[in-house]
């Protein structure tokens, strides 16, 4: 298997009709068009989607782990942001 | 399959289209582990697996699939003898992919709308041929529209295999599909698609004297003896054997 210089992508699935495109792994490819044809044949083999991004791995900027504390540890401590204060009415299913 | 009964189901034309797929999913099977590139060698094999699937379904209407695949001798053997060449560069395995796909699209596009023993068959292997052709187009596309070097390797790799593409088109007993009209689509379709790629058409006979094309008949190609000893000496050698 020789290396190649094909630019990385990164693939995102929808596994079905209403769930969001999550990220399933990435891939080589020259361009877009092959890129979208080896997700395909990489990642929705056993039926695993209906729909299929791929973006440039290049394109997508992410935040550093240096970043980390600044970023999330502020969040840690405020429980009054997740929604457990609510009493759930009776008859309320699927909540 | 009910509808019509298996004593209806011509043998020939099943055996023809199932060794088609049979032996050509043998050959892109042999890219694994020797691809270009990682991607390439599951795109290979994922077409391979549709069209060995297609086979298993084919030859089961002529008889028992593991005997057909395993034990005929090479005479036995009624497929084209484009689908029997060796794999060669890349640029040859697109060629080959390109002729076949485009007849196998089209072929099975005509079985799928009518009521023949091959039309349940067909009317699914339309979608995954439908993926083979296109897999061929961009790659046909991309290398003839490339580098210096890659024009020339698609350029020799279409010429190489264009006297064998006459023999998709010669009349096997038992299949009802308007052959003369689907040489033409092919023809059309093909031109197309090189015109895009930057290639030309190649020049030389298609039919004729000299023309290859026996494959139906049971004549084939040098390098097929080779690559059926590969296919069934497991078979062979351990009749029976199971994983």
């Amino acid at each position: 298997m020789s290396t190649t210089d094909w630019p990385l992508w990164e693939v995102f699935v929808r596994s079905r009709r209403g769930l969001s495109h999550t990220h399933a792994g990435s891939l080589h490819a020259p361009d877009a068009e092959l890129a979208l044809r080896n997700a395909r044949d990489l990642y929705t083999r056993r039926g695993e989607g209906v729909s299929i991004w791929v973006v440039p791995a290049a394109a997508i900027t992410a935040s550093s782990p240096d970043e980390k504390d600044p970023f999330f540890e502020p969040s840690a401590d405020k429980p009054y942001r997740h929604p457990t204060f609510y009493e759930i009415p009776e008859g309320v299913k699927h909540l | 399959m009910t509808a019509t009964g298996p004593a209806t189901v011509p043998v020939t034309a099943a055996l023809a289209l199932g060794d088609d797929a049979l032996v050509l999913s043998h050959r892109l099977g042999e890219w694994a582990g020797h691809a270009p590139v990682l991607e390439e060698e599951v795109a290979l094999a994922n077409i391979a697996l549709d069209l060995l699937g297609q086979a298993r379904v084919l030859l089961s209407l002529a008889g028992d699939e593991d005997e057909l695949a395993y034990l005929r001798e090479e005479r036995a053997f009624r497929n084209l003898q484009l689908v029997e060449q060796p794999n060669g560069d890349f640029a040859h395995t697109i060629a080959r992919q390109l002729y076949f796909s485009t007849y196998q699209q089209l072929l099975y596009a005509e079985l799928a709308a009518g009521t023949g023993p091959f039309a349940p068959l067909a009317a699914k292997a339309v979608k995954e041929v439908a993926y083979h052709r296109d897999h061929a187009e961009l790659w046909t596309l991309r290398l003839g529209d490339g580098t210096e070097t890659s024009h020339e390797r698609m350029r020799l790799a279409c010429d190489a295999l264009w006297r064998f593409t006459g023999e998709m088109f010669q009349p096997v007993e038992g299949l009802d599909a308007g052959l003369p009209a689907l040489e033409a689509r092919w023809l059309e379709s093909v031109t197309d698609v090189l015109g895009r790629a930057g290639l030309t058409v190649p020049e030389g006979p298609r039919t004729g004297a000299w023309s290859a094309g026996a494959g139906r008949q049971g004549l084939h190609t040098e390098p097929f003896g080779r690559m059926l000893a590969e296919m069934q000496h497991l078979h062979r050698s351990h009749p029976g054997a199971s994983w």
